[in-house]
């Protein structure tokens, strides 16, 4: 697979690593500066948290962290130095439960970038190897197996959704007479979802990703029922993901390891796409099928898509306005 | 204030003392709500992963429940209407019934939401200003607001005129009359938001008809008279206190029209469904099943008999007069549209998903033992707030002594609800010639 430099990117970054594992190397650079914050760099901050996650277990102080936690304000609300203690508590905790020292992070949206997906339905042969891949990168749990990518095997000339399937043998694709339609988050611009969170726990940011913040979701899945893509899961049980398997580059509001009881969406693996990377999904892909960029950069490859062949969205007719694009090409 | 408090001390002693009969309904009640506790403190622990919902079927029969019990709100408006718009002193006397039920259904509302939601602890992130409420974008932050002013009004008038009651005084107009008529307005919407809570959502074709709201606020009139029928025949064989017969003539007369409508309501939906041969996914599969998967198939076949039976009963003159086919069609009427309203509303639209995938949904006996639970919780609660209601209506439940009222010919020591009451009236024999009169009543119409 060939690297291809992201066009989207507004910053001076690192080249994106084939592999989804290794990839997450580029954050600790300290290319992203803090949402809000003044002059201090993230880095720095980063390093101050670390030592106050030392203090902290050091201190006898043992209810704090689940007073803190309960009591922790919608992100949207915190402030720069209570987002790092809420990161470090976080980091610990993932420590204390799983042994794997994780970074938590929070890359902002990069300022003019609005970030757009197309997909080439004439090459996707139903691999699903990006449904694997986004689940290592986004720490998604195996048992039970949660997935943010669906692929839907199709009858060739019908969008007869019932008559397909997800549940087909990947070592059997292309089978003769079907197509394959994934989907996972269209990350709409008038997203039912967002519109329908009774906390507002989910939100969409200023490059076009949906987030969730779940340390604030309550659970009530009014946004699975409201999505018309599938696209949300929730966590019916407590995820557990072994160590091993752990990528310990984390956003907070991306891939961070969740908590049970809460909603849980793909977000365009914005823990790597904000910091200049591709999104694992489009990494491993080895049909060439994905493509991902900037739609507000009249050079990028998505662009090119969208103004040059003939795209379609599912369920236009809903009228959600993904911003996720499917083409024959 | 001490005499507040005193009042409140009376009500639970009364609540606590009752016959046999009495003690064995509420230790009935008691285990199943322990039970129901225990099935979901199991729940909280190990997570909704004990439910068989899932990510394609992710709401079930919680949410089923809870739109059922929003239908059982209505009892309040049902009563209300008839004894405040149009001054019928028959209905006045039972009003307080109806709110007191009211207020149960929500609260059952809320309990049913609370139980289903992944996070319960974490409601306070729904409270303005500490939290973020979403509104009003939201259908379910309106659903909140909504529920929490019909909750507040129906506890604050029963809770004045009683008081006002138990101390036998006549209670102020301006304390409680313009609450009742925009308590009128505010159930109207209660049903509404809850309807379009459900039709809001563009990617559920199941649910995005614009007749879902109206069809809802139609079966809430079969389900609210159905059950206060049930309520006001125990109250009026248990207790001391009179219920007029022209109440129950009332209220099956709602049921005349209502039963039907919803008949007429539901074939409507059911024509543009089916008729033009367009694909209606969730609707195939609740009739008659998709992909060769028909889990739903005989429940909503159930409910449409038992709704086609009841709506018989309920337009026939000669069925009508029976009180024990009138009480059976009332039970069965409520089965019927929990059935189509309740189960057969909301689990179908998750069958398929949006993506086409047809996982089929059936409750597992922790989901039921939470729900008959709930379902126990209300009976137990509005059980000792009507045998207080009757207390303090009845004046054995009164600030100055109260066992000796000079109101109603009450045996002494006889407590109302209990199984010592000594007078049963058989349905349509003749009761008592005192009718009680509640103050409002003679200070207001």
């Amino acid at each position: 697979m060939s690297q291809r430099p992201v066009t989207c990117t507004k910053t001076d970054c690192t080249a994106p690593s084939c592999a989804p594992d290794c990839a997450p190397s580029a954050p600790a650079t300290g290319l992203v500066q803090l949402r809000r914050g003044g002059g201090t760099s993230r880095r720095s901050i980063l390093q101050a948290a670390a030592g106050g996650v030392a203090a902290a277990v050091a201190a006898p102080a043992c209810n704090t962290p689940e007073f803190e936690a309960y009591f922790q304000k919608h992100y949207k609300k915190l402030t720069d130095e209570e987002k790092v203690k809420v990161f470090a508590r976080l980091e610990e905790k993932t420590r204390q439960k799983t042994g794997v020292r994780v970074r938590i992070g929070d890359p902002p949206p990069i300022e003019g970038v609005h970030f757009a997906y197309a997909l080439n339905l004439s090459h996707c042969n139903g691999n699903r190897r990006c449904a694997e891949a986004c689940a290592r990168e986004n720490n998604l749990p195996d048992e039970p197996e949660m997935r943010y990518i669906r692929v839907l095997e199709l009858d060739n000339g019908s969008q007869h959704l019932e008559r397909g399937t997800v549940y087909y043998d990947r070592e059997k694709v292309p089978a003769p007479g079907k197509f394959y339609l994934p989907v996972q988050c269209h990350q709409c611009d008038n997203a039912p979802c967002v519109k329908a969170c009774p906390t507002g726990a989910t939100w969409k940011e200023n490059d076009g990703i949906v987030v969730v913040d779940y340390d604030w979701c309550i659970g009530c899945r009014y946004c699975q029922a409201a999505c018309p893509y599938h696209a949300r899961r929730f966590n019916w049980v407590e995820p557990k993901i072994e160590p091993s398997r752990i990528n310990p580059h984390q956003a907070y509001l991306s891939n961070r390891i969740r908590q049970m009881g809460v909603v849980e969406k793909c977000t365009f693996c914005l823990q790597r796409t904000r910091r200049g990377m591709y999104p694992a999904c489009y990494e491993v892909c080895p049909t060439g099928a994905r493509k991902f960029g900037d739609l507000s950069d009249p050079e990028s490859e998505v662009r090119q898509i969208v103004e040059n062949k003939r795209v379609w969205i599912l369920k236009e007719d809903l009228g959600t306005e993904p911003r996720f694009f499917y083409f024959y090409g | 204030m001490i005499r507040y408090v005193v009042y409140w001390a009376r009500m639970v002693a009364c609540v606590l003392k009752g016959g046999r009969l009495y003690y064995t309904w509420m230790g009935s009640l008691l285990v199943l709500i322990l039970l129901g506790a225990w099935s979901y403190s199991h729940d909280v622990v190990d997570g909704l992963i004990r439910t068989n919902m899932t990510d394609e079927v992710s709401w079930g029969i919680g949410i089923a429940n809870f739109v059922f019990c929003v239908g059982l709100a209505a009892s309040a408006l049902l009563l209300i209407v008839p004894a405040y718009v149009y001054k019928r002193h028959d209905a006045k006397e039972v009003v307080l019934f109806g709110e007191l039920l009211a207020v149960v259904a929500v609260v059952l509302c809320l309990l049913f939401i609370i139980t289903d939601i992944g996070r319960p602890e974490r409601l306070w992130h729904l409270f303005p200003g500490i939290g973020k409420l979403n509104w009003p974008s939201s259908m379910l932050a309106w659903d909140v607001v909504v529920y929490t002013g019909y909750l507040i009004i129906n506890l604050h008038i029963p809770g004045y005129l009683l008081y006002k009651q138990y101390l036998r005084q006549k209670p102020n107009p301006y304390f409680y009359l313009p609450f009742v008529f925009i308590s009128m307005f505010w159930a109207v919407t209660h049903y509404t938001v809850t309807g379009f809570l459900l039709s809001g959502l563009g990617g559920r074709p199941f649910w995005a008809s614009p007749i879902l709201a109206p069809r809802f606020l139609v079966s809430v009139g079969c389900t609210a008279p159905a059950v206060l029928l049930i309520i006001l025949t125990v109250v009026r064989r248990h207790t001391h206190f009179k219920v007029q017969e022209s109440v129950f003539d009332y209220l099956k007369k709602v049921l005349r029209f209502s039963a039907p409508l919803n008949l007429f309501l539901l074939g409507c939906e059911l024509f543009s469904q089916f008729y033009s041969g367009a694909r209606t996914p969730a609707a195939h599969y609740l009739w008659v099943g998709l992909n060769g998967k028909h889990g739903l198939n005989p429940l909503i076949w159930t409910a449409l008999a038992l709704n086609l039976a009841t709506t018989l009963v309920w337009i026939t003159p000669k069925f009508r007069k029976s009180h024990r086919v009138v009480i059976a069609a009332a039970a069965l009427t409520m089965l019927g549209i929990w059935l189509e309203k309740g189960v057969g509303l909301v689990i179908p639209a998750f069958i398929p998903t949006p993506l086409g995938e047809v996982v089929e949904y059936w409750p597992n006996l922790g989901e039921i033992l939470v729900s008959v639970g709930l379902a126990a919780l209300g009976a137990f609660v509005f059980t000792a707030i009507a045998k207080v209601t009757i207390a303090i209506q009845t004046g054995t439940l009164a600030v100055h002594g109260g066992e000796d009222s000079p109101r109603v010919p009450a045996a002494p020591g006889s407590v109302p609800g209990g199984d010592r009451a000594p007078v049963s009236f058989p349905p349509g024999s003749d009761r008592p010639p005192a009718s009680v009169r509640t103050p409002e009543s003679e200070g207001v119409a």
